[in-house]
C-alpha cells in the first residue's frame, strides 16, 4: 500500500479515537471539567501527564538537538527528567492534599491574599500561553510536514481538533485522550529505534544498543567520537569546561520550571488521594523516560548513519530520501568547491550540507528502509505529541480565567453552571487565539517559549517550595519574591537576546550564563529575597500555620468537591 | 494527632527528602555535569562512564528515587498512622 494511504488510514483512525474518547468522557461539572473529577487512576494520570508533557519538540526535533550537540545534548533530557523527582518529592502530595483546582488557588489561600492570587494567576496566564503558542506552532508544522498541507492549512486542522474535545471534555476528555495519545506516541516512537538498533549493532534495546559494537568491530561511540574528530567537531562524549557552566545552569532551570509549570502540576490534582499523588509522578517519568533514553540512543545510530552515508559521498549517488528532503528544505546541500562531493565539516566555510534537526526523527525510518505503515506511524505520533501538549496548556490558560479570575475575583457567587459555561467558552477562545498567534508569530515567541521554563522557575517554584517547608513564610515575603525573581529573569532575557530587541550581547553575561540558564539565578533570588522580607514582616495568621500542618500530612485528605 | 508527633513525622520525612535530593544532585549534577569529563576515563560496556551518566544513567536514577521515595513514605504514613484509609 502506498505511504500516502497509510497515512490517512492510520493518522484518521488515531482521530476518531481521540473524538470517540471526548464523546465518552464528556464533562458535566466544573469539578469534571478542571481536575477530571478528582478520580483518575494514578497509572492512567501517568501516562496523561507524560503525554502532556512531551511535546511536538520533544518528539521530533529532541533527538536531532542531541545529534548535533553531542554530550550537551544532556541538559535536556536531565532539565526535562530531574524535574519529576522534585514534583513527587516536594510539590505533588502537600498540593493534592490541600486539595483545590490551580495553583492561583493554593498561592492566593496559603499566602491569604488577592493579591498573591492575582499575581500568581497573571504569571500562570504568562507562561502558559507563550508555551501553547509555540505548540500550535508545532501542531501547525507536524500537520503541514506529515500531511504535506500548508502550514496555514495544519494549524486550522490542529485548531478544530483540539478545540472540538477539550471544550467537550474538559479536564476529562483531555486526560482520557492523552492516555491514548501516550500509547500511539510512544509505540511510534520506540518501533523505529529497534529497528535501527538492530541494523546498527545488531541489538533489541537501543538504550545497550547505543554502547554496542558495528559490524566492524568497533564500539558505536568511539566510532563516532572519531567520525565527530576526523571532521573537525568535537569528541561526541566530551564535554568543553566553558560548555559545563551552562548545561549546569541550564539543566537546573529547566528542571525547576518543570516542576514550576502551572499545566504539569495541575495534573496532580486529579488524582483521589495523596498516595496516588505520589506514585503517579513516578509512573509518569517512568514513561516519560521510556522516551528520553531512546533518543539519544537513536542521536547517536543516527548521526552516525549520516555522516558514514553522506561524508565525502558523491551529491549524485545519494539514496532517494537524501533528494526528498532535500526537496522539503531539511537538507541543503551547496557544492563550494565544485568536486561533486559532499564535504560535511565543521568549519563553517568550507562545510557543504546543512542538515535540519527534525530530520533524524523524520527521516530515520526511511534510512533504515522500514515498511510504510511505520513511516504512517511515526506521523500519527508527532501528530499525538502536538496535539497532547496543546490540550494541557489550553486547559490551564481556561481555568485561569473561569475559575481564578471570573469566580474568585470578578463573579464570586456565579452558578455551578455558569463557571462550567464560561470556562468552555474561555477554552474555546484560547484555542483560537492560540492558533491565531501561531499563524502568524510574533518573532518573539519561538525564543519565549524555551524561556518559559526559566519564568517558571524564577516565580512559582520557591512560592510554592517556601508555602510548604517554611512555616513562617507570609504574604509579603512570597509576594516580593516572586514579583522580584519574574522580573528579574525577563528583564536579563529580554537584555541579552537580540531577537527580543535587547540591547546586550554574550561578553556581558553574568558569570557567562546564558538567557536559557538564569532562571536559575531568578530563583535563587527569589528564595532568598522572600526569607528576608519575610523575617522583617509579621508572621502568617494562625489559621494559615494550621493550613500548612494539614497539608503536611497525608491522612484527611479532603475530596475537591468538599473543598469546593 | 499530637504535636510531638507531628513534628517527629515530619523530621523523618525530611530527613528523607535530604538523602534522596542528595542522591539527586550527585547523580546528575555531579556525575553528569561537573565530573562528568574525569568519569569518561572509565568505560562501561561501550560507554564513557560520564556520558553515560549525563544521557541515560541519571534518568534511570531519577525513576529510582520516586519509587524508593513512595515506599518509604507509604510505610512512614502507616507507622504514624497517618495514612488515608
Amino acid at each position: 500500500m502506498a505511504l500516502q494511504t497509510w497515512t490517512f488510514l492510520i493518522v484518521g483512525f488515531t482521530f476518531l479515537l481521540y473524538i470517540g474518547v471526548a464523546i465518552w468522557a464528556k464533562a458535566s461539572s466544573t469539578k469534571e471539567f478542571y481536575v477530571a473529577g478528582g478520580g483518575v487512576s494514578p497509572l492512567a494520570n501517568g501516562m496523561a501527564t507524560a503525554a502532556d508533557w512531551m511535546s511536538a519538540a520533544s518528539y521530533l526535533s529532541m533527538a536531532g538537538l542531541i545529534s548535533f550537540m553531542g554530550y550537551g545534548g544532556a541538559q535536556y533530557l536531565m532539565g526535562w527528567t530531574g524535574g519529576y523527582v522534585l514534583l513527587a518529592l516536594l510539590l505533588a502530595p502537600y498540593l493534592r492534599k490541600f486539595g483545590k483546582f490551580t495553583v492561583p488557588d493554593f498561592i492566593g489561600e496559603r499566602y491569604y491574599s488577592r493579591q498573591a492570587r492575582l499575581v500568581a494567576l497573571l504569571c500562570a496566564i504568562f507562561v502558559s500561553f507563550t508555551y501553547v503558542v509555540g505548540q500550535m506552532k508545532g501542531v501547525g508544522v507536524a500537520f503541514a510536514r506529515f500531511l504535506e498541507v500548508p502550514f496555514s492549512t495544519g494549524i486550522f486542522m490542529g485548531i478544530g481538533i483540539v478545540f472540538f474535545y477539550a471544550v467537550l471534555g474538559g479536564m476529562k476528555g483531555i486526560t482520557y485522550t492523552q492516555v491514548a495519545q501516550y500509547c500511539v506516541l510512544i509505540f511510534a516512537f520506540t518501533v523505529p529505534a529497534i529497528f535501527i538498533s538492530l541494523q546498527m549493532v545488531g541489538h533489541p534495546v537501543p538504550q545497550m544498543g547505543m554502547g554496542g559494537k558495528t559490524a566492524d568491530g568497533v564500539y558505536l561511540l568511539d566510532k563516532l567520537n572519531q567520525l565527530s574528530v576526523d571532521l573537525g567537531f568535537s569528541a561526541y562524549t566530551e564535554s568543553g569546561m566553558d560548555d559545563r557552566i551552562n548545561v549546569f545552569f541550564i539543566t537546573a532551570a529547566l528542571m525547576f520550571g518543570t516542576a514550576g509549570l502551572p499545566h504539569v502540576i495541575v495534573r496532580f490534582f486529579t488524582v483521589p488521594k495523596v498516595r496516588d499523588a505520589r506514585i503517579s509522578a513516578g509512573y509518569a517519568l517512568l514513561f516519560i523516560a521510556i522516551l528520553y533514553t531512546t533518543a539519544p540512543a537513536v542521536a547517536a545510530f543516527a548521526r552516525t548513519n549520516l555522516i558514514e552515508t553522506v561524508s565525502n559521498q558523491p551529491y549524485s549517488e545519494m539514496p532517494s530520501w537524501f533528494k526528498k528532503w532535500e526537496h522539503a528544505k531539511l537538507l541543503t546541500f551547496e557544492d563550494k568547491n565544485n568536486d561533486g562531493l559532499i564535504n560535511y565539516v565543521a568549519d563553517q566555510s568550507k562545510n557543504e550540507l546543512i542538515i535540519d534537526n527534525d530530520i533524524m526523527v523524520l527521516a530515520n525510518p526511511e534510512i533504515a528502509n522500514l515498511p510504510n505503515w511505520v513511516i504512517a506511524l511515526v506521523v500519527a505520533g508527532g501528530l499525538a505529541a502536538a496535539l497532547s501538549t496543546a490540550a494541557g496548556l489550553l486547559l490551564v490558560i481556561a481555568t485561569s480565567v473561569s475559575h481564578d479570575l471570573f469566580k474568585k475575583y470578578l463573579k464570586p457567587n456565579i452558578s455551578e453552571k455558569g463557571e462550567l459555561i464560561t470556562a468552555r467558552v474561555a477554552i474555546a477562545v484560547a484555542v483560537v487565539a492560540a492558533g491565531l498567534a501561531g499563524l502568524n508569530p510574533p518573532g518573539f515567541v519561538a525564543q519565549v517559549v524555551a524561556l518559559a521554563f526559566g519564568l517558571a522557575a524564577s516565580s512559582f517554584f520557591p512560592a510554592i517550595i517556601l508555602g510548604i517547608f517554611d512555616k513562617r513564610m507570609n504574604k509579603e515575603g512570597a509576594i516580593a519574591g516572586m514579583i522580584v525573581g519574574i522580573l528579574f529573569t525577563s528583564i536579563y532575557i529580554w537584555y541579552f537576546k537580540p531577537q527580543l530587541g535587547g540591547p546586550g550581547t554574550p561578553d556581558g553575561y553574568w558569570f557567562g550564563i546564558k538567557p536559557e540558564g538564569i532562571g536559575t539565578l531568578g530563583m535563587l533570588i527569589n528564595l532568598v529575597v522572600a526569607l528576608i522580607i519575610s523575617r522583617l514582616t509579621p508572621p502568617p495568621p494562625s489559621v494559615v500555620q494550621d493550613l500548612v500542618d494539614d497539608i503536611r500530612i497525608p491522612r484527611g485528605s479532603r475530596g475537591v468537591e468538599n473543598a469546593h | 494527632m499530637k504535636n510531638s508527633r507531628l513534628t517527629h513525622y515530619w523530621r523523618k520525612n525530611l530527613s528523607y527528602l535530604i538523602v534522596l535530593l542528595s542522591v539527586w544532585f550527585f547523580i546528575s549534577y555531579g556525575c553528569g555535569i561537573l565530573f562528568a569529563n574525569t568519569l569518561n576515563a572509565y568505560q562501561i560496556g561501550g560507554f564513557p562512564l560520564g556520558f553515560w551518566f549525563a544521557q541515560q544513567g541519571s534518568i534511570y536514577v531519577f525513576v529510582i528515587i520516586i519509587f524508593v521515595y513512595v515506599w518509604l513514605m507509604n510505610r512512614l504514613d502507616r507507622e504514624f498512622e497517618v495514612d488515608e484509609k
